[in-house]
């Protein structure tokens, strides 16, 4: 691995967690198509900023960026509050308008510089190791480097000084309003240091996959976890891991390092979507399957503690008197055996004692819903997890 | 009940969008009550809360909790929302969303610790949901899910409680539960108002009623006030109650 692979690779990195931090609690706050409107309506505050400084990394590229980001907010907000059009809709109308201004600035003005529309869109990670932070003679390594290390680490300090107070007014806005923790201010706060990596990540990896890298981690890790700093520490790792598998699947077919990136973040997502244990759609599945076997059970248990009489318990007249499949009576049975609910007498079927005990329990619970007592059957049984 | 006034509120007017939902409310709430606030839907039973509190900017009028401006008594006040305000399939624990009720108490920045903790912990207590403290919230029924609510604002210790349809949606077991810890917290002095629904329970579990219809109708003691000529102005229609005693 050369030095520029190296550099390529941690960059990607970086960029990937910065972006992982704030893409959490956008996608808590269903704010994900939020992101998508910054990333193309700071297009123009690019632009601006590159005709004053004609630099594409000076810091006060981002700043006024920054500022446009936060206007794309208030607009879509100021846009939503009228309650003419919804707030999908107000996003629609407003990041196309200030992203085309975007680009008709480069195409009158921009012709003959680095500044293009497929170098927005797509970014130019491979090119990122060629512009060097030079400081009296040093070679401190790429200028893109120290952007967006500078902004994880600021982003860093804000998770951690502020984690409390992200968490309670994305939690219940109300609430933290009234313990004095000002949503507004604290929105205003996230949308603000959205927008500011967006435009740090934006030079190496473009508008479209910045929103990429924001959005999967965060959705995937909601996949995997119910708490939320191990959903944020889940997130950083899929960014990670898709930022390095990325660069590799982009060498070996010679392809956009950022596509593959984005690539990969879909497969990491597609997996967790399909696998993740308990809200992956095959566990979903699963869940649902055993929930109807039993309902099955607890009919057939019902059924046996209603009827006295042995022709309603015989073995042969269960499947027309339940009126079941044989396979589906099959499953019933073996479920009943298997937590002891039933015993056999020559071919005789009644329950148990903790037969008994679990069919009055479970009808008690279906009829208060109160789940006080039943709360040690939830471990076995889907039926009563609600 | 003492002689002293927990909340005052003078010419309160809170407008959406510009369509008033609160019209010049006046209203005194004196403390150690344990209030009711009625009306129709619509009535702005929930902005009036949310007012008090300073969730929702007023056009006019001003709210006073003992004397002073909302922003300098903060401490003193404790919020339920209602349920349905929050995604409930936020990644936390029970015992987590109890611990944001020490937020307030805390400040800016610094974290809670073991005695935020333990008092969390108590509070959970409190309401019976201990064995559930390391539940997803999702995971837990709607009355379970009140009950958090309600230890989230016991473990803030404050002196006035909001509480907004804290029975909506909960079976009559936790109703009861929770008004038995309403009660108790009148007891101990403290001020707890909260928007109803359940007319026929008004004069079972509150001493104190304040009707609402984006006017005030009417405020006072229950045995007092709630009769059918004020229902009546309140909900429009010939309200008959049958109260017991």
């Amino acid at each position: 691995m050369t030095s520029a692979q190296f550099e390529i690779q941690l960059i990607a990195c970086i960029v990937a967690i910065a972006c992982a931090i704030p893409g959490t609690f956008l996608v808590l706050r269903k704010m994900a198509m939020i992101s998508d409107a910054i990333s193309h309506s700071i297009l123009p505050g690019i632009v601006i900023g590159f005709f004053i400084t004609h630099d594409l990394n000076s810091p006060f590229l981002i700043v006024l960026a920054a500022i446009t980001g936060i206007i794309t907010v208030v607009l879509v907000e100021y846009i939503q509050k009228t309650g003419l059009v919804k707030e999908d809709t107000a996003i629609g109308l407003v990041f196309p308008i200030l992203f085309s201004i975007g680009v008709i600035l480069i195409a009158k003005n921009a012709n003959d510089v680095h500044l293009d529309v497929d170098a927005v869109l797509l970014g130019e990670l491979a090119f990122a190791p060629f512009d060097r932070f030079v400081v009296s003679g040093f070679d401190l390594g790429p200028k893109s480097l120290w952007i967006i290390g500078c902004i994880l680490i600021i982003t860093v300090i804000l998770l951690f000084a502020f984690f409390k107070e992200l968490k309670v007014s994305t939690f219940d806005a109300g609430l933290s309003a009234s313990l004095g923790f000002s949503p507004a201010l604290i929105h205003y706060g996230l949308m603000t240091m959205s927008s500011i990596t967006t435009v740090g990540a934006f030079d190496a990896v473009g508008a479209i996959l910045v929103v990429a890298l924001m959005i999967a981690p965060a959705a995937a890790a909601y996949l995997l976890t119910n708490d939320l700093k191990r959903m944020l520490l889940y997130a950083i790792c899929f960014g990670i891991f898709s930022a390095i598998s990325g660069y590799w699947v982009a060498h070996a077919l010679d392809a956009s390092i950022a596509g593959s990136i984005t690539t990969m973040l879909g497969l990491v997502f597609l997996l967790l979507y399909l696998f993740a244990p308990n809200k992956g759609i095959i566990a979903v599945l699963y869940r649902e399957k055993q929930q109807r076997t039993e309902v099955s059970l607890l009919t057939f248990l019902l059924h046996l503690k209603n009827h006295t009489e042995e022709t309603e318990r015989h073995v042969n007249h269960l499947n027309e008197h339940i009126n079941w499949q044989k396979v589906r009576s099959k499953t019933v049975l073996e479920l009943a055996l298997k937590n002891n609910m039933i015993k056999f007498d020559k071919n005789i079927v009644s329950l148990t004692k903790k037969g008994e005990k679990f069919t009055s329990q479970a009808i008690d619970y279906i009829i208060t819903n109160q789940d006080a007592k039943i709360e040690h059957m939830k471990d076995d049984f889907f039926l009563f997890r609600g | 009940m003492s002689n002293k006034i927990a909340v005052q509120i003078d010419d309160l007017t809170v407008a959406y969008n510009y369509k008033p939902v609160l019209w010049d409310i006046d209203l005194e709430i004196p403390e150690g009550v344990l209030m009711a606030i009625v009306g129709p839907n619509g009535a702005g039973k929930s902005t009036l809360i949310k007012s008090i509190l300073g969730i929702l900017k007023p056009i006019a009028g001003s709210v006073r909790i003992y004397g002073k401006p909302y922003k300098k008594q903060q401490a003193l006040v404790a919020y339920v929302p209602q349920k349905g305000s929050v995604d409930w399939d936020f990644p936390t624990t029970a015992l987590d969303v109890v611990m944001m009720g020490t937020y307030g108490s805390l400040g800016w920045i610094k974290r809670p610790g073991q005695k935020e903790k333990k008092a969390a912990l108590e509070a959970l207590e409190k309401v019976g949901m201990l064995p559930f403290k390391n539940r997803q919230i999702s995971q837990l029924s709607g009355g379970q899910q009140q009950r958090i609510f309600l230890a989230r604002a016991l473990v803030q210790n404050a002196s006035i409680y909001f509480m907004d349809e804290p029975f909506q949606g909960v079976d009559a077991t936790t109703e009861i539960a929770i008004i038995n810890i309403l009660k108790e917290l009148r007891k101990a002095g403290k001020t707890v108002i909260v928007v109803h629904h359940d007319l026929q329970t008004v004069p079972e579990y509150f001493d104190w009623v304040t009707f609402l219809n984006v006017k005030k109708i009417a405020t006072g003691p229950v045995k007092d006030i709630f009769n059918d000529d004020n229902l009546t102005k309140t909900y429009g229609i010939n309200y008959k109650v049958s109260i017991q005693e």
